[in-house]
């Protein structure tokens, strides 16, 4: 039976963390070259914690399925990063950070944490200047910043369109840095498949190398998994095409609790999928709201063009309903409103399944030229995309699945309920509740990197002074390496097979988007619980996988993925059936309030839903962490 | 409602690095034209699938142009016939129907070929590796506003940042020489106060290990024009500057000791 302890630390708040580090105990700098770690995912949260691990004088080794560290997904956050600097003198402080975030999330978040992550906010914004990070600038040389998503000062720091790149690359040249020292060792094309434990501690980790096909060990003191989020289960989303849930389902299996399942976030500024052979979906920067008008034609058998409907013909969803917000309402309202007006039959495009996003009123306001130096790379992406061009006729857009909030239960030293096993960024449920601001992933990332777990990791360490990491040679290893070896080869010894992996993740989004997806409830919830197995079950009777398992063979990457992904969506879909409110990014349909916003019940849901694995075939149990603010006051959001 | 092609498709085959390759013909019939470059390939690999046939491999990830992940030769040009966009942003109506389209890998000794269209391109981490960083230790930073850059500092140090490491440069150049790639890094850095004090061991260091695995630059430009990025030649001038300034500088420090 787990018991969950969060470990937050005494004091006020803001002196948590402070008081914290002091308490936590120290691995000396002597001996820091006696510890192993293993880290997961070469994203900001894992290439900012190798480096930094790296630098302490720890020996780490560091694992990615890229060709390159450089090409994890953070690489395609687009709009910026939070940072409480109050440079603007516009009143912000850590303070409202943590107010905003805690807010935001629809407070379903653990305050301790996120003040922490407000507190370290500033830090890496000097951090990633001084690693060469190009953020904008004023003419006086000094640090720009602009107002995101919705928020009432301007904390975001910015490097044009490609934030995430920027920020992401400066991680990677540290990662560099420490590989070029001798203090990293990176193993490229490496598929981490399963997670080792013995007596109930993290070992190391199982590895697939993804050229040879050959399965081995690593061992270490310790493991941190940074290996992104679950967005793909919903087959299409703005995640890229190998992110994957494995090594945190794998984490799960072996006793790590996945908490929240259900949080994620639907980003509405999306481009709409155009057929059945659509791959992905491609978001569109949220800065668009902040000049686009979004509408619907009133009528719903509308077939001319946008430009032919009279003004009064149209219906400015947003602007009507929500006045003072208008088009700037947070990412889960806007993005359930879309859906309203698509559903009622409104929606426009040869697919009726987007709406508009117009431009006129700016373009007509500031002129052409000043649209294009704001929004230009993102017109010329969209137009490159649908082949039309958004300087004449309004955008399309819809919403997508974008970020997933959820994810592996950790404490405040960011430790799974695995001793030994960290996780990272949007690999761990901590810091967004039920909903994440936006510019605060790329922040919350580099938090856990570069100002978190160098500090907490040593806690668990210290002790373990003298002991050697446990042998691959241990029945452990050698067991995990047989199971993870037969699994893998299992899917090509099969003969026949009607469909390829991909018709099954096809399949599966359709099912999870369908009936969990920006609205949810009961029936649909059952039905998805039902349909799941199902095609679980086809899928591991009938998928066709072809070539070799000894080398090269993309099919069989993906199809251990896909079979994990359908393991995780129906926890995913319990836990949506279990919280009977909405909250943030979960919106069940018995609980909205009368003018159909989300209604939160925090007298029964103000927890934390953590699950625990007991098997294949038996249901997890659920385990509640309780929620206390003793800082932010619990209001209804109201965006009127 | 959009139009579907119908297409011939030669495309890359090889088992390995070191087997035998040769091309595919395939009919690609009915692709709509909506679909993207890579998304033309999935519902070829989807049919070849049905007919029990190994797919193609090709590398890919993000399908938004950021990651660098894709790129493969479109009849003979890298990325494609479109300018400044990636193979995945390429989209099928920039073709006509009963258009044959040549399908190929990077080819460069330094980029050996893996699998079909896929290639190792490790050797520009190993250049990264050896210089194209600054050293800022964790915790060390002072505050982010003490070090004020002219705008016009940051915007040229970000163009040359914007580089996604693809190896189009690589693919388009005749002489498949890395110039492209190694001088937008050292543009990013070398232009930037931070970056001054390590930027000439940087230099020295980066364009050297470079020449272990790339060709010589002979200014064809070639390279330029692939650029999904459009980074400019402009940064080869800089970056053979200040290689010869570091050769000059590094010996001074040198004879200072």
């Amino acid at each position: 039976m787990v018991m969950l302890d969060a470990k937050i630390p005494e004091g006020s708040i803001e002196d948590k963390w402070d008081n914290h580090k002091f308490n936590v105990k120290l691995v000396n700098p002597a001996n820091k070259r006696k510890f192993e770690v293993i880290v997961v995912g070469t994203g900001l949260a894992g290439a900012s914690a190798a480096a930094s691990l790296a630098e302490l004088g720890y020996n780490v080794k560091v694992f990615t399925f890229h060709d390159s560290p450089r090409r994890a997904h953070s690489i395609a956050a687009q709009g910026g990063i939070n940072g409480a600097k109050n440079y603007r003198n516009d009143g912000d402080s850590i303070y409202r950070l943590f107010y905003d975030t805690v807010k935001g999330g629809d407070y379903r978040a653990r305050e301790a944490n996120v003040y922490r992550l407000a507190q370290v906010s500033v830090d890496i914004i000097d951090q990633c200047a001084a690693q060469g990070v190009p953020f904008a600038r004023e003419y006086g040389g000094l640090l720009a910043n602009r107002s995101f998503g919705g928020a009432q000062v301007s904390r975001t720091f910015y490097a044009r369109g490609q934030t995430g790149q920027q920020l992401l690359l400066g991680a990677y040249q540290a990662l560099a840095n420490a590989i070029q020292s001798g203090k990293v060792t990176l193993y490229n094309r490496s598929d981490v498949l399963d997670i080792v434990t013995k007596d109930g501690e993290a070992k190391g980790i199982v590895v697939r190398d993804m050229l040879t096909g050959q399965v081995h060990a690593h061992s270490a003191h310790a493991v941190v998994l940074a290996t992104g989020g679950y967005g793909n289960v919903y087959y299409l989303s703005t995640n890229a095409m190998a992110s994957n849930v494995t090594a945190a389902w794998r984490a799960h299996r072996k006793g790590a609790l996945v908490a929240n399942p259900c949080y994620t976030q639907i980003h509405p500024t999306c481009i709409p999928a155009s057929d059945e052979f659509q791959s992905k979906l491609t978001l569109m920067s949220e800065s668009l709201r902040n000049d686009g008008r979004i509408w619907v034609p009133r009528d719903r058998d509308e077939a001319r063009s946008a430009g032919e409907v009279a003004e009064d013909e149209r219906y400015y969803f947003l602007e009507e309903k929500y006045p003072s917000f208008g088009n700037l309402v947070p990412r889960d309202v806007a993005s359930r409103n879309a859906k309203t007006v698509v559903d009622e039959g409104r929606g426009v495009g040869p697919l009726k399944n987007g709406v508009y996003l117009d431009f006129a009123a700016a373009i007509a306001r500031d002129g052409e030229q000043a649209v294009r130096e704001r929004y230009g790379n993102l017109f010329q992406m969209y137009e490159r995309i649908t082949g039309e061009d958004p300087y004449h006729t309004p955008m399309r857009i819809y919403p997508a699945t974008h970020y997933t909030m959820g994810g592996l239960w950790v404490d405040y030293n960011l430790m799974t309920s695995v001793p030994g096993l960290y996780a990272l960024g949007e690999a761990n449920f901590s810091d967004h509740g039920a909903n994440r601001l936006g510019a605060s992933a790329l922040m919350q990332g580099l938090a856990d990197g570069y100002f978190v777990l160098p500090y907490t990791i040593g806690d668990y360490l210290a002790p373990k002074l003298g002991e050697t990491p446990l042998s691959t040679g241990d029945p452990a290893f050698t067991q995990a390496v047989a199971e993870v070896d037969d699994r893998t080869r299992q899917w090509t010894s099969k003969k026949g097979g009607t469909h390829g992996v991909e018709y099954y993740h096809r399949e599966l989004g359709k099912i999870v988007w369908e009936y969990c997806g920006m609205a949810r409830n009961e029936n649909g919830l059952e039905k998805a619980l039902s349909e799941i197995p199902a095609l679980r079950e086809e899928f591991r009777k009938n998928v066709k996988v072809l070539g070799s398992p000894d080398g090269i063979n993309t099919m069989l990457e993906k199809v251990n993925r896909v079979d994990d992904f359908m393991e995780f969506a129906e926890l995913k879909v319990r836990d949506a059936l279990h919280r009977n409110e909405s909250c943030g990014g979960h919106f069940r349909e018995e609980s909205q309030t009368e003018e159909g916003e989300a209604l939160r019940d925090d007298e029964n849901f103000a927890y934390v839903g953590a699950w625990e694995w007991n098997g294949p075939d038996e249901a997890q149990t659920l385990h509640k962490e309780d929620l206390e603010f003793e800082y932010v006051k619990l209001t209804q959001r109201s965006y009127k | 409602m959009s139009k579907n092609l119908n297409l011939k498709l030669k495309i890359w085959r090889q088992a390995g690095p070191h087997a035998q390759g040769s091309f595919l013909e395939v009919d690609a019939h009915d692709i709509p034209e909506d679909a993207s470059f890579l998304e033309m390939l999935d519902v070829v690999n989807e049919r070849l699938i049905a007919d029990d046939v190994e797919p193609v491999t090709f590398g890919h990830d993000c399908r938004e142009g950021i990651c660098g992940t894709c790129g493969v030769m479109i009849n003979g040009q890298a990325h494609g016939p479109e300018k400044a966009t990636t193979t995945c942003q390429l989209h099928m109506r920039k073709f006509n129907d009963g258009d044959e389209i040549v399908i190929e890998p990077w080819q460069a000794t330094s980029f050996p070929i893996l699998k079909d269209l896929m290639v190792d391109r490790r050797a520009f981490d190993r250049i990264v590796e050896a210089g194209g960083y600054i050293s800022a230790p964790t915790g060390t930073a002072p505050d982010a506003n003490e070090i004020p850059i002219p705008k016009e500092v940051a915007d040229t140090s970000m163009d040359a940042a914007a580089c996604i490491g693809c190896g189009a440069c690589v693919a388009a150049c005749p002489n498949s020489a890395g110039q492209l790639f190694t001088s937008a890094k050292l543009h990013h850095l070398n232009t930037l106060p931070q970056g001054q004090p390590e930027r000439w061991k940087r230099t020295e260091a980066m364009v050297e290990t470079m020449e272990d695995f790339f060709g010589s630059c002979t200014n064809h430009g070639e390279c330029a024009e692939a650029c999904p990025k459009e980074v400019s030649l402009d940064f080869i001038a800089f970056m053979n500057r200040d290689y010869v300034k570091s050769k000059v500088k590094n010996r001074s420090l040198v004879s200072k000791r």
